[in-house]
């Protein structure tokens, strides 16, 4: 009996330890984003300075208005464009299909400096400038395959004789798909949906190799802010620990938002 | 029988034209690129230059050693972890389960720049460049091992260990004969989901290790400044490592979408 407890607090604490570790470099800047210091380690007063110059500065308000419109488009495109290629390819011949898939999973095992390379090369090679374009192509290129591989199980999970059912009730083939087969794969696509705005949200080397000149988002922005010390780095770097914690806080209630509904439904069920 | 008017197949046409001329366009570019010289004359002068430059071959031993370190690193943090959740019989594990995932819907870099913060505090910061590297790669790449063991742990039916039981095998033998080698796809996926980007993302080496760790990924970023041939032949070697590594473990076959565990 004894050696079972001392079983269990081992694995409680080998999970507390890591979850620990994971949590410790983000709750001392939450922390810190509310004392009035530049440093981490020094004393100061409660305030919210650090939010203020985060909210005063235009710069960093512009990169992160650039960030989230471009993983919005970015992640908007990329569903479109996956889910489409998921349906054509689920009902391809066998062949085309394997060929697709494969096309579809280079981006997926590449390194995404080979990604980000090849085409930074491709565009001047033929003479593209980079532009916003050519970055919203760059995110699109990481984006869509995963978009393709969370829409396709729930193709193979759907039943088929439902689309044939419509048909032969008289629905036309584009009919048919829209009402029937679209809301037996909505769930793909949105959690599709969902992970494209994470991976672009995320990017940084494809982002750095595609961009116009003088584009930032968050990841280019705060790379760059700690790399290369300016005069004003110390006052932007403590303003990036209020945006740190302000993503964080947002996550964690969207996080507990999604799951309330479930966890409800779970919690009446038993 | 009339003809459809349209064709379901035909929804493909978009995504196959954009995997061309954004996809496998570019990875020819490449091939071409690494293959021929500034004038664009044929030329396997970057790959003789690649592969008789002494330090250059350090740096890729050195990078290939972090990439290992930090792979171990997460298979032995993320396997008991990912085993105890499995195993647990805790009503709400999937709660502990998202705090394990939850850290990564931070931006990338912002989660890099909190280490960063944490070891300039507590002195290490320049200090030991490849620690605080193997730390922040461990760090961010963590969740990516997790999730896909995990996943397979969760699937092992539990028959299999009461039948283990029955048949005279202790908790150790259980492991090994009957959870190790069911958990293998699950460490296969997660050991190139980290071993990659552990060789090529430089944000982490750049940040925590003060650009003193110079990594694969590193050399492609400088020749693309200076060399867009040499930097090509870089790439080109790290994609044929990529699809041999990838085709050696089968990872073609499997649909498993392991960043797509949006719980």
């Amino acid at each position: 009996m004894k050696k079972q407890i001392a079983i269990k607090c081992l694995k409680v604490g080998f999970v507390g330890l890591v979850l620990l570790l994971l949590y410790t470099p983000i709750l001392l800047l939450a922390v810190y984003s509310f004392i009035s210091t530049d440093i981490i380690g020094t004393t100061g007063q409660f305030s919210f300075e650090h939010y203020a110059k985060l909210f005063g500065d235009p710069a960093i308000l512009g990169m992160i208005g650039n960030t989230l419109l471009l993983a919005f488009l970015a992640a908007l495109l990329s569903t479109i464009l996956g889910t489409l290629g998921a349906l054509g390819m689920f009902y391809c011949k066998k062949r085309s299909k394997a060929l697709l898939h494969g096309a579809s999973q280079i981006p997926v095992i590449n390194a995404e400096i080979v990604t980000a390379l090849s085409l930074a090369i491709t565009f001047v090679a033929v003479g593209i400038g980079k532009s916003y374009f050519t970055m919203l192509i760059g995110h699109m290129v990481i984006c869509t395959p995963f978009v393709v591989l969370s829409v396709m199980p729930k193709l193979k999970q759907m039943d088929n004789s439902l689309y044939e059912a419509a048909l032969d009730l008289g629905a036309s083939p584009f009919k048919a798909l829209m009402k029937v087969v679209l809301p037996q794969i909505i769930p793909g696509v949105l959690s599709g949906f969902m992970l494209a705005v994470t991976l672009s949200l995320d990017d940084y080397i494809v982002t750095v190799y595609t961009r116009p000149n003088g584009f930032e988002t968050i990841s280019t922005y705060v790379f760059n802010a700690t790399m290369r010390g300016n005069a004003h780095t110390a006052e932007t770097l403590s303003s990036f620990w209020a945006l740190t914690t302000i993503i964080f806080i947002v996550i964690v209630l969207f996080v507990v938002l999604s799951n309330l509904p479930a966890m409800r439904k779970k919690e009446e069920n038993q | 029988m009339k003809l459809p008017r349209f064709s379901r197949k035909t929804l493909c046409i978009p995504y196959a034209v954009f995997l061309i001329f954004f996809v496998i366009i570019p990875m020819l570019v490449i091939l071409v690129y690494a293959f021929t010289d500034r004038s664009m004359h044929f030329s396997f002068g970057n790959f003789v230059k690649f592969f008789s430059d002494p330090t250059k071959l350090s740096t890729i031993a050195y990078s290939i050693v972090i990439a290992l370190i930090t792979t171990a690193a997460c298979l032995l943090i993320a396997y008991p972890v990912a085993y105890i959740l499995a195993r647990s019989k805790m009503k709400k594990k999937y709660v502990v389960l998202m705090l394990f995932v939850l850290p990564m819907w931070i931006n990338f870099v912002l989660r890099v720049n909190a280490i960063r913060e944490l070891f300039n505090w507590i002195g290490l910061l320049g200090e030991t460049n490849y620690f605080n590297t193997v730390f922040g790669m461990v760090y961010d790449f963590l969740p990516f091992m997790i999730l896909p063991l995990y996943t397979t742990l969760m699937k092992i039916d539990p028959a299999l260990y009461e039948a283990s039981a029955d048949l005279g095998g202790n908790g150790f033998t259980a492991f090994t004969r009957v959870t190790l080698p069911l958990s293998l796809p699950g460490v296969m996926s997660g050991v190139t989901m980290v071993f990659l980007p552990s060789m090529t993302n430089y944000v982490v080496s750049d940040m925590l290790g003060n650009s003193m760790v110079t990594i694969i990924g590193k050399f492609i970023y400088e020749y693309f400044g200076t060399d867009w041939h040499m930097g090509s032949m870089v790439a080109l070697i790290l994609l044929i490592v990529v699809f041999v590594s990838t085709w050696l473990t089968g990872g073609f076959s499997s649909e498993e979408n392991v960043r797509g565990a949006n719980l």
